[in-house]
């Protein structure tokens, strides 16, 4: 994902769009810790899942967003991703069933 | 041609109807509209009980222990899989398990041992890697992939774009040009194993289909034994065609159910919801959309069904299965649409699945061959070869 981080705080995450689409939380030194999907079955989209997962990982300090209506495949894609670069999930991603491997190369 | 449905096929047919009311709907409800699988411990539960049905495995020849169904029932029975929201690419979330690649029934023994068992044992995942990104609608001339003969093996380089599920597979089916001046008899069919060195899925390539998404592929000098390759050298066109013509059926069967799933849903929301005092179902603009979708929905299932019956009786059957594809993905996507319309605002909210229809049935117009192609394919079956 390309797109800028911001702070975790309340104005920024409240000002998050309800739409569908992929997140991503980081600590202070720029380690993505999650990576998230904002489903269908969310109530605000991005806002809430944004928030929810905020509350619970202490050490979020920032985040970015991504809307898209591809949430699923986006989702796993940054995923795969990650494990390829780094050679494991962000630390509080659970496995996820089925996850395909890429070399973006 | 008779479609009076037989006592078996009634009872087999009812069968997987109640399975898809009673067991697959039920879970839909608290999946993602999106979803493309069930919980690993929902599925295994599911396959167990199709396994007691005797139904697990329909695509599989008895032979390589499938269950012994002619395709007219194995047609009804996927236009019945299809009938929930994920059902045109996901149909029943893979429950009745799948034939892998069809082609691998024509391959050498050690081949079989090696893909095809564990494949249908469900330990090994295949993709069909087939399309470039010079063109899929003609791929003996577009193919750019190059395999080159190297002692007991083959170097192959070259890329691959739109391949299904690659990044989650164990080996897959790679067609490569290993005779440059003999175009369609110049490419051959590999069985590629995705942990060789040289194998790359280099991303998702992301569509309207929310289940599968497809990637794209790079070979960077991926050796491959001689051993692995599929059927004879300069013979895979033959291969990629094979299984083109066999697929057409249960595609344009997934078409249909999910043709028929709208239908009734928005003949069930007519006959409910009034404007201007009276029911949508009383106003003919919405009783002439119900009679097109009813008889878009029987010319395909009838195309369909005789191009199965054809192939059951071993006569050839390409043209038929060029129309009941060509027939049932257009009509599909006309009776969603219109079953669209009749819901109003609901139809386009992921409350509801025609959106999730919609988005799909508009791939089926392309994959597997797009409509131009049906076309090519049926006028070159009454015109002659001439048209090559
Ligand atoms: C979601 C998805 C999944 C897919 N999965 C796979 C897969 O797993 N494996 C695989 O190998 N491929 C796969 N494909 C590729 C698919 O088979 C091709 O997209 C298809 O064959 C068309 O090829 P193309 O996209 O290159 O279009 P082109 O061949 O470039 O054609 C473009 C358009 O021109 C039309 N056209 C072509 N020739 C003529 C003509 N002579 N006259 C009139 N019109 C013509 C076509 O019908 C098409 O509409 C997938 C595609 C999608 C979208």
């Amino acid at each position: 994902m390309t797109k800028a981080w911001s702070t975790c705080d309340a104005v920024s995450i409240d000002a998050l769009p309800g739409q569908v689409g992929v997140f991503e939380l980081a600590n202070a030194p720029g380690e993505t810790l999650y990576i998230g999907c904002a489903d269908a079955r969310t109530l605000f989209g991005l806002r809430s899942a944004v928030r929810e997962r905020v509350d619970e990982i202490e050490d979020a300090v920032s985040f970015r967003v991504e809307v898209t209506t591809a949430y699923h495949s986006r989702w796993r894609e940054l995923l795969m991703v990650h494990v390829a670069d780094h050679g494991a999930l962000p630390r509080h991603n659970e496995e996820v069933a089925g996850l395909g491997r890429l070399s973006p190369g | 041609m008779d479609l009076q449905l037989s006592e078996e096929q009634e009872l087999i047919v009812g069968m997987v109807r109640r399975f898809v009311r009673d067991e697959i709907l039920p879970l839909e409800l608290d999946l993602d509209p999106d979803a493309d699988q069930l919980a690993p411990a929902d599925s295994q539960r599911l396959i167990a009980k199709t396994k007691e049905m005797g139904l697990y495995g329909l695509g599989i020849p008895p032979e390589f222990g499938g269950p012994d169904v002619d395709l007219v029932t194995r047609t009804l029975l996927a236009i019945e899989m299809a009938q929930h929201r994920a059902g045109l690419y996901a149909p029943c979330y893979g429950v009745f398990g799948g034939a892998g690649l069809a082609q691998l029934f024509e391959a050498d023994d050690a081949q079989k041992e090696k893909y095809l068992y564990p494949t249908l044992r469900g330990e090994m995942r295949g993709f069909f890697g087939l399309t470039e990104s010079s063109g899929g609608s003609d791929p003996a001339r577009a193919i750019q992939t190059k395999a080159v003969r190297d002692g007991d093996d083959w170097i192959i380089n070259g890329s691959k774009i739109f391949i299904s599920g690659a990044d989650r597979a164990d080996y897959g089916l790679v067609f490569a040009r290993t005779d440059p001046e003999k175009g369609r008899n110049g490419i051959t069919c590999f069985i590629v194993e995705t942990s060789w060195p040289g194998f790359h899925v280099r991303r998702v390539v992301h569509t309207l289909r929310s289940a599968h998404y497809a990637t794209e592929l790079q070979f960077e000098d991926l050796r491959v034994p001689h051993a692995n390759v599929l059927g004879e050298v300069n013979k895979g066109f033959a291969i990629a065609n094979d299984r083109l013509s066999r697929q057409r059926i249960p595609y344009a069967a997934g078409c249909i159910g999910v043709a028929v799933k709208a239908n009734e849903l928005a003949l069930e929301y007519a006959g409910q919801r009034e404007t201007f005092g009276a029911l949508l179902s009383s106003r003919q603009s919405i009783q002439w959309m119900l009679v097109d979708n009813e008889i878009d929905i029987k010319t395909a299932t009838w195309l369909t069904l005789e191009a199965a019956a054809k192939a059951d009786r071993g006569e050839p059957f390409r043209k038929e299965a060029a129309m009941a594809k060509l027939v049932a993905s257009e009509a599909g996507g006309r009776v969603v649409d219109r079953s669209m319309q009749i819901f109003g605002g609901y139809g386009v909210t992921k409350d509801f699945p025609f959106e999730r229809w919609y988005r799909e049935m508009r791939i089926r117009r392309i994959g597997e061959g797009p409509s131009e192609v049906q076309r090519h394919v049926i006028a070159r079956d009454l015109l002659g070869a001439s048209l090559r």
